[in-house]
């Protein structure tokens, strides 16, 4: 008998991955998407199949991982925020010439609103570039039950399947019904034949076939998208993924028929279905006005479509029910209003956190420097941004800390400091360290180790315990990678140390490590529990 | 019926457990449910949130549309007057009375006590303080279910108390009865402070 589970919707895509055959995830922590591997890693049948599901260095070494488990014939998920597309796009995009041969679902977890994250890209645009099937349900149950027709379809069509959810879905529980059928994983079963060699004349042979594809992902994604009468008259509403709720939150009195989309390509006979039964059409999507403007262009300028781009609903940021119901017409009715007493209450570095000492010890120091720059990059410790410290003056992607001190050190910044955590620092730090050595450029890195994934809820980082090796390994000077611990009654040693480095002429790395104190109390906790 | 709670308060103060012991008791009765979490970024020490949908017919958005809700839960009183635009006229704020400063420009008392004062339904008590009283400290969280338990609803306290018995029985007999301890003790709480009044 099904059974009813509480999951968010994070959880509904890995239970879903389990159910049908996954043999291995692959990912690197990522707000939103972290949960799903987490889940995996946690699941009884994680143990009893042996279903792989350790954190990967980055998203690129994940992805490539997973398309070799594809290649083998097995059925393998890749998991990221959507930032992470951009790390692995090189791979994800070739994954798509080459073909799969096991199911392979890449999920991308965006984030409109940019609740956690440096911009709110739309990964539905990737899946466009790529030419491949994209999946976005539109609640917990259909991210479970879309999980396995996504294995299905990237089988079928040879294809990877772009799995898209955004915060909201992600971050949200809700009731699913979960069937007893749990699916046997797929066997061994290697890939014969020439196509996966990427040579030119191979690669266009391959481009060709997935261009003849194109006819056969548009009819599997009309046969998925529905379209329901409403009441009304006048208005056709298209509404992708999880804004078909707002749409029905909203209980619309004008809308004549709702069309929801949850596979792309875009259904281009439903859109013209729509349209001829409508006088204009609103289409309400979460991140960028991806399928407004396909819309918009298939139906020609003399047809009224409405969205983010007209600004009938806001160009930026997530939706949420109160601008969908404005978008179609409905006036809150609202009894109270904010309260300007009530301040903001910005997230800040943990009492006892080591990136504090690290930051007082830097402040300490870079008073005696007035023109020093500091580069950030992303993890906790960005908050070093924000008072008290307001120490780091940048912080654009992963790894970007280290070449961008680097390049404004080329440019002559001196003192040109860079600070990355452990985690950071191993998935896209590790290859700029090597330019910066080889360059002999004037730096100073700082990488805040705690031993974990911090930000994201503390996952395992991939370096632990290596650092000291990977530096030298790279070819920093072996004496000029010092190892300080970062608490208060150390600070003369730590602020003696960054004087010490930043004059030296060169590349050098002051690793300043002190177990994360989240996961050091639940650790100590852990350990009394059991005890007691 | 529906009942649509916002639950509030500061990073690492709990309401996620709340969350689930409601949660709990929901799928239980066999109502649907919808719970919109914050997780990531925000939960180091900044506002915390969660949108909870509880009804007997399916729900559609994960988010309450403002001017909707029928309750705040909240560990603390600014939080609890941060999502006052969510509240309908009739709707009930239970709160954690003690205010959680760690910002520099946090309201006075004065201030926070008008400002709650305003609204019609509220319950305010010092959940802490309750809690340290009968020697559960860690519980308060549960003093404050205990003290929203009769605006909830569309579960009963019986409801929410067999769910808290199933959430927190793998760390024990203790803290289960504990936790139903301090739940008690919120009922109690909100009865005596309407009380008065009458």
């Amino acid at each position: 008998m099904p059974e009813k589970k509480l999951l968010l919707g994070d959880e509904a895509v890995a239970l879903g991955a389990l159910y049908a055959g996954l043999s291995g995830v692959y990912a690197y922590p990522g707000t939103p998407s972290t949960e799903i591997t987490e889940f995996i890693q946690r699941h009884p049948l994680t143990r009893k199949r042996g279903i792989r599901s350790r954190w990967c260095a980055n998203e690129k070494t994940a992805m490539e991982a997973a398309l070799g488990m594809s290649y083998s014939g097995k059925r393998a998920l890749v998991c990221m925020k959507h930032v992470g597309l951009n790390v692995c796009a090189d791979a994800f995009v070739n994954a798509a010439i080459t073909g799969v041969n096991g199911g392979l679902v890449v999920l991308a977890a965006d984030d409109p609103s940019m609740h956690s994250s440096q911009n709110e890209q739309d990964s539905r645009f990737y899946g466009k570039f790529a030419m491949v099937p994209i999946f976005e349900p539109s609640n917990q149950q259909e991210a479970f039950d879309l999980v396995e027709e996504a294995f299905d379809q990237s089988e079928t069509l040879k294809l990877p399947v772009l799995f898209r959810l955004v915060t909201r879905l992600a971050h949200s529980r809700a009731d699913v019904s979960v069937p007893d059928a749990i699916r046997e994983m797929n066997p061994f079963r290697p890939e014969e034949g020439r196509h996966w060699i990427l040579l030119p004349a191979i690669a266009r042979k391959q481009y060709q076939a997935l261009l003849g594809k194109q006819g056969q992902l548009e009819a599997e994604a009309e046969k998925a998208a529905s379209l329901e009468k409403i009441d009304g008259k006048g208005l056709g509403v298209i509404a992708c993924g999880i804004a078909a709720n707002y749409v029905k939150e909203a209980a619309p009195k004008g809308v004549s028929f709702l069309l929801k989309v949850t596979r792309y390509p875009l259904p281009r006979n439903k859109i013209r279905e729509l349209a001829a039964v409508s006088d204009r059409i609103l289409v309400v999507e979460d991140g960028q006005p991806f399928a407004e403007e396909q819309v918009a262009a298939f139906l020609g300028a003399d047809y009224p479509v409405e969205g983010r781009l007209t600004g009938r609903l806001p160009r930026t940021g997530e939706l949420n029910p109160d601008v969908v119901a404005a978008a179609l017409g409905k006036i809150p009715n609202l009894t109270f209003e904010a309260i300007p007493d009530v301040a903001s209450r910005p997230p800040a570095l943990c009492k006892g956190c080591g990136h504090r000492d690290v930051y007082k010890a830097l402040n300490d120091v870079l008073s005696e420097y007035p023109g020093a720059r500091v580069f950030g990059d992303i993890g906790c410790y960005t908050l070093g941004a924000l008072p008290p410290y307001q120490t780091i003056h940048t912080c654009v992607d992963m790894g970007a800390s280290i070449t961008m001190a680097k390049g404004a050190a080329d440019a002559g910044q001196f003192p040109s400091i860079a600070v990355i955590g452990d985690s950071t620092f191993t998935h896209s730090g590790m290859t700029g360290l090597l330019d910066a050595v080889n360059d002999r450029a004037n730096i100073t890195l700082l990488i805040s180790d705690n031993l974990t994934t911090a930000m994201t809820g503390g996952q395992d980082s991939a370096g632990t315990n290596r650092f000291e090796a990977i530096c030298k390994g790279i070819g920093v000077e072996p004496e000029h990678i010092r190892v300080v611990v970062p608490q208060p009654a150390n600070l003369p040693e730590i602020t003696r140390i960054l004087r010490d480095e930043i004059h030296y002429n060169g590349v050098s790395v002051i690793i300043a490590r002190r177990e994360c104190i989240q996961t050091l109390g639940r650790k100590l906790r852990k350990q009394k529990a059991e005890k007691g | 019926m529906k009942k649509d709670i916002i639950l509030s308060g500061v990073g690492g103060q709990g309401i996620l457990s709340i969350a689930t012991v409601i949660g709990e008791a929901a799928i239980a009765a066999g109502l649907h449910l919808k719970q919109a979490e914050v997780h990531g970024m925000s939960q180091r020490g900044g506002d915390v949130q969660s949108h909870l949908r509880l009804s007997d017919k399916p729900i559609f958005s994960d988010l309450i549309p403002r001017g909707q809700a029928d309750l705040i839960i909240a560990m603390e009183p600014m939080e609890a007057l941060r999502y006052v635009q969510y509240l309908h006229p009739n709707a009930w704020i239970v709160t954690a009375s003690e205010p959680f400063v760690n910002i520099p420009n946090y309201p006075d008392s004065a201030t926070l006590k008008k400002n709650l004062d305003a609204f019609p339904n509220v319950v305010s008590r010092n959940i802490e303080a309750l809690a340290k009283e009968a020697s559960l400290p860690k519980s308060a969280n549960m003093v404050l279910l205990g003290m929203a338990a009769s605006h909830i609803a569309i579960l009963t306290p019986e409801q929410l108390r067999a769910a808290i018995g199933r959430v927190f029985a793998r760390k024990g007999e203790r803290v289960v009865a504990d936790n139903l301890k301090a739940f008690d003790l919120g009922r109690d709480a909100a009865r005596q402070e309407i009380e008065p009044e009458s």
